[in-house]
């Protein structure tokens, strides 16, 4: 089995963006209660440590395709520097 | 191993040549070999780590600190993706940590049922990152010409309202056309993503990016499905001024690693159409 397709797929070569593996490694994968730490009822004090570093907490998943249940858009506060302009695969 | 914890990354399903292939020579979080901790058909990768950095203490000051948060994010990020390069992965959250392998193999065995059906729904799918920013606009925006003011203008209070106008104008725009893009992108992947996930918008110091992050979601998507789900993203991205489309991946399936509803409705792999 082959999970990965030929893919564009250098492993451990795509260096990805710090902030979308932390949504991921943050508020994904799944939790066990381990030994000593984070358990779930840390989770809050992960929310709360890294509030000034990264928003990455995810609500809770939608699971829904009703378009009703996007959540209203509405402009934020704030730009920040940087970037580019692309659509990518 | 005295003084050290069993720092754990993912469940895979159990098979002889898994260790040596995907992770002989990968280094863990505190630079030390993987193995894996196996409890029937399944196992759970995992190295040792300095208790030191893992007591509660630590760990509380380490999370702030983006010295230590990245590399060892980086560190979990990379097992996952070896094993993900063989096999079906499910990754666990960052800093999961045992006593010793003795624990993690007790976990596995409490778990194994679990495990074994949260493997078999993710095999043979991705997780694909979809995020949709509305651009920052210019700051001197060139009004529309059909409204534009005249060269003269007798009052620079005036002008100034008007061109802030304008801003506001061409912001509400693209604001309209990221909602735009979100349904075209909804109505394009249908059918083809077993499962979507929302993440929050990217806000902070990290979120460094040209835009303002309105949409953060994650699909669940057929290996053989991938490169029809980008293509279709990438046209629902078309024809929209103000508004960018980023696509990431492929992920193992961190924003799928619950147990979670199957979308009523949706068919698993269906073919496009």
């Amino acid at each position: 089995m082959t999970p990965y397709a030929d893919d564009d797929r250098p492993l451990a070569e795509r260096q990805v963006a710090l902030i979308d593996l932390l949504d991921r490694l943050l508020s994904g994968g799944v939790v066990l209660t381990g030994d000593l730490v984070l358990s779930i009822a840390d989770i809050d004090l992960v929310r709360v440590s890294l509030r000034a570093v990264v928003v990455a907490i995810r609500e809770e998943a939608e699971r829904s395709w009703e378009l009703g249940s996007l959540e209203p858009l509405a402009p934020g506060t704030e730009d920040v520097e940087g970037g580019e302009d692309r659509v990518r695969p | 191993m005295a003084g050290h914890f069993s720092y754990t990354y993912a469940v895979v399903p159990f098979s002889p040549s898994l260790e040596r292939t995907a992770l002989g020579g990968v280094r863990g979080v505190a630079d030390r070999p993987v193995r894996l901790v196996r409890s029937g058909e399944v196992a759970a990768a995992v190295s040792p780590v300095p208790e030191a950095d893992f007591s509660q203490a630590a760990l509380k000051a380490h999370l702030e600190d983006l010295d230590w948060l990245e590399p060892t994010a980086r560190a979990h990020h990379s097992v996952v993706e070896s094993l993900a390069a063989r096999t079906t992965v499910l990754p666990l959250r960052l800093a999961t940590v045992y006593l010793d392998d003795t624990r993690v193999a007790q976990m596995l065995e409490a778990g194994r049922a679990t495990f074994a059906g949260l493997l078999a729904r993710l095999t043979g799918h991705a997780e694909w990152g979809v995020k949709v920013y509305v651009e920052r606009p210019a700051s001197a925006a060139v009004p529309p010409a059909d409204t534009a003011p005249p060269l003269e203008e007798p009052d620079p209070g005036r002008a100034y309202l008007r061109q802030r106008r304008h801003q506001h104008q061409a912001r509400r725009d693209a604001w309209h056309t990221a909602e735009e893009v979100l349904r075209r992108i909804d109505a394009e992947v249908r059918g083809l993503a077993a499962q979507r996930a929302r993440h929050r918008p990217q806000q902070g110091r990290l979120a460094d990016t040209g835009g303002e992050n309105v949409a953060n979601d994650a699909y669940l998507v057929p290996h053989e499905l991938a490169e029809e789900f980008r293509r279709r993203v990438r046209r629902a991205a078309e024809d929209a001024p103000g508004v960018r489309v980023d696509i990431t991946g492929p992920w193992a399936p961190y924003s799928f690693a619950e147990p979670g509803v199957q979308e009523p409705g949706l068919q698993e792999g269906a073919a496009p159409g």
